[in-house]
C-alpha cells in the first residue's frame, strides 16, 4: 500500500481545492448501493475513498482519527438502515458511537459537516450520488483541513532549539538562548 | 569514584507526584540506593545542570523523566539528559502520554495567558502585565523560557526506551523497572513496563461484570453510593476499566472510585480516547436517536473524560485550532 500524500489536493483542470473524503461503506447496504450506483452508471464525485468494512458496526472510532490525522477532508459512514443490520445490532452501535464521536470532534474544533453518518441501504444507488454530491459541496466550503500539514507546522517551534542542542553536542556547556 | 549505575531523576511539567512515587517505595528504597548512585534528582538533591553537562555522553544508565514538556526549558532538559542518558525512561502518565497538562491542547497559548494573567478572577492586573522571555533594565538582562504552543509528551520531543505509566506510577512498577535495568533483562525498545491486559482482568468486581451492559443513564460518582462489590460500569458509573491497561491492581476500584485511565492504553491501541469512546458510546441502551443522546449527554466532557491523561497523544493531538499563533510574545 503506497503512503497517503500529505499535500492538500488540487484540481488540474481548475486549480480548486478538492475534498478527500474517506467513506466507510457496510458491504450489505451501502456498498452495494455504492456499486449499483456504478452499474446504473450514475455519475457522483469522484472525492471519495470507500472503505469497505462487514458491518457500520465493525467502524472503530480510532478509524475516523486516523483518516483525519492522515489527511482526510472529511470522514462518511454509510450503514443499512434501523432494523436492517445483517448482524441485527450493528448499526446501532456504529449510532452510538457516531453520536458520541459527532460531539467529541467539534470539542476538538472539527467542523460538523467533516463527519456524516448516513443509512443507505443496498437499492438506495441514488441516494450515495446525493449524499456524496452533498458532502464534497459542503467540505469544499469548509476547506481542506490538513491535519498532517497542521501537526508538522505545529512541530517547527522545536526546531530551532533541537538543532541548538544537536550543534552544541561539540562544545559544552550547552546553553540556550 | 563509585562504579555503581547512575540513575538521574527529573520532572518537567507535573504535580509533584511522580517524585513523591519514588519515596513510597520506603524501605526498598535502600535497596534502589544501595545499588545505584542517584546522579540527578532536583527535586530531592542539590545538582546543578552544569554537573550534566559536564558528564560524558552515555554517562548515566537510566534517566527516568515525568512530567510532559511545554516549555522550552523542559525541551532543552529532554534533549540533554536524552544526551547523557543510555536509556531514557518516560516515567508517569504526561511525559509517557501528555497527562493532565495535556488537557491545555484545547485551547491556544494566548487563551491560557490571557486568562492567566488578565481574566482569572484572583486576579488584578490593571496593567496587563505578562512575564516576558527577555528583559533589560539597568543594564541587567533576564531571560524565561518560552511556553510552547502545545504540550507534548515526551516522546514527541526525544527518542523514548520505555514507558512507566501512571498517575502515579504504582511503585511496584518503578521496582520491577530498576530491578530490570539492573540485571540487564529489558524488553524490546519501546516497551511499556507494565502488563499489557486492561484493567479490568486485574479488578475483583470482574465476575460482577454483566455479558451486555445496557445503560439508560449514567452517573457521576457523586451522585450514587456505589456497591462496593458490583462492577462500577453496570452501576452506570463511566468506568475507563476496559480499555485501560492494567498493572494498578485496580486500585481506584479498590478505593469504590471508577478507573479514569491513568495508564494510558494497551500495546494494540493507537488513540486511547477512542477506545473509551468506542466502548462506551455503545453501551448506551436507545435505538433512537434522541434516547441515545441523551443517556450519552450523562458524559458532557467527552475530550477531558477519555484523553484526561493523554489528549498529547490523541492521534488529532489537540483541539485543531489551538495554534494560531507560531511566534512566542
Amino acid at each position: 500500500m503506497s503512503e497517503p500524500t500529505t499535500a492538500t489536493q488540487t484540481s488540474p483542470a481548475t486549480g480548486s481545492f478538492e475534498p478527500r473524503i474517506v467513506a466507510f461503506f457496510c458491504n450489505w447496504c451501502t456498498y452495494t448501493a455504492a456499486d449499483m450506483a456504478g452499474v446504473s452508471r450514475m455519475k457522483y464525485a469522484p472525492n471519495i475513498r470507500v472503505i469497505r468494512l462487514m458491518c457500520s458496526g465493525r467502524l472503530d472510532p480510532q478509524f475516523v482519527m486516523a483518516a483525519f490525522a492522515k489527511g482526510a477532508d472529511g470522514v462518511l459512514i454509510g450503514g443499512c438502515h434501523p432494523g436492517d443490520c445483517h448482524y441485527v445490532e450493528g448499526n446501532y452501535k456504529a449510532l452510538r458511537r457516531v453520536t458520541l464521536l459527532k460531539r467529541m470532534l467539534a470539542d476538538l474544533g472539527i467542523e460538523e459537516d467533516r463527519f456524516r453518518l448516513e443509512w443507505i441501504s443496498a437499492s438506495e444507488g441514488d441516494k450515495v450520488k446525493h449524499v456524496v454530491n452533498d458532502m464534497v459541496e459542503k467540505v469544499r466550503a469548509l476547506g481542506p483541513l490538513d491535519l498532517p500539514g497542521k501537526h508538522k507546522d505545529w512541530d517547527k517551534e522545536m526546531e530551532e532549539l533541537e538543532a541548538h542542542v544537536n550543534h552544541s553536542q561539540k562544545e559544552i556547556p550547552a546553553h540556550v538562548h | 569514584m563509585s562504579t555503581k549505575p547512575k540513575i538521574g531523576f527529573y520532572w518537567c511539567a507535573s504535580c509533584g507526584g511522580c517524585e513523591e512515587s519514588v519515596v513510597d517505595l520506603a524501605e526498598d528504597v535502600l535497596m534502589v540506593t544501595n545499588a545505584v548512585d542517584i546522579v540527578f534528582w532536583p527535586c530531592a538533591m542539590d545538582f546543578k545542570k552544569a554537573d550534566i553537562e559536564a558528564m560524558p555522553d552515555k554517562s548515566i544508565v537510566a534517566t527516568l523523566l515525568n512530567g510532559a514538556i511545554r516549555s522550552s526549558e523542559q525541551e532543552e532538559m529532554a534533549h540533554l539528559l536524552r544526551r547523557k542518558s543510555q536509556v531514557l525512561i518516560a516515567y508517569g502518565s504526561c511525559a509517557h502520554t501528555g497527562g493532565i497538562p495535556s488537557l491545555a491542547n484545547q485551547f491556544t497559548r494566548e487563551q491560557i495567558l490571557k486568562y492567566v494573567y488578565e481574566e482569572a478572577p484572583t486576579m488584578v492586573n490593571d496593567q496587563k502585565t505578562r512575564p516576558q522571555p527577555h528583559f533589560k533594565e539597568d543594564g541587567r538582562e533576564t531571560e524565561l523560557p518560552v511556553l510552547r504552543n502545545l504540550v507534548r509528551a515526551l516522546d514527541q520531543v526525544v527518542d523514548v526506551d520505555y514507558y512507566i505509566p501512571g498517575c502515579p506510577p504504582p511503585p511496584k512498577l518503578l521496582k520491577e523497572a530498576v530491578l530490570a535495568l539492573l540485571s540487564g533483562k529489558l524488553p524490546p525498545k519501546g516497551a511499556v513496563l507494565a502488563p499489557n491486559h486492561a484493567v479490568c482482568q486485574e479488578c475483583a468486581r470482574n465476575d460482577s461484570k454483566p455479558q451486555d451492559i445496557s445503560l439508560v443513564e449514567f452517573k457521576r460518582p457523586h451522585q450514587i453510593i456505589a456497591d462496593p462489590e458490583k462492577c462500577l460500569l453496570a452501576q452506570g458509573l463511566p468506568c475507563m476499566g476496559p480499555a485501560t491497561r492494567g498493572g494498578c491492581d485496580a486500585v481506584c476500584i479498590k478505593g469504590n472510585m471508577p478507573c479514569t485511565g491513568c495508564f494510558g492504553p494497551v500495546d494494540n491501541v493507537r488513540d486511547h480516547g477512542a477506545k473509551i469512546l468506542s466502548y462506551l458510546a455503545s453501551t448506551a441502551a436507545g435505538k433512537e436517536e434522541k434516547d441515545i443522546a441523551k443517556t450519552l449527554a450523562g458524559i458532557p466532557d467527552p475530550v477531558g473524560t477519555f484523553y484526561r491523561y493523554g489528549l498529547a497523544k490523541c492521534l488529532l493531538r489537540g483541539k485543531v485550532h489551538a495554534t494560531g499563533e507560531s511566534t512566542p510574545k
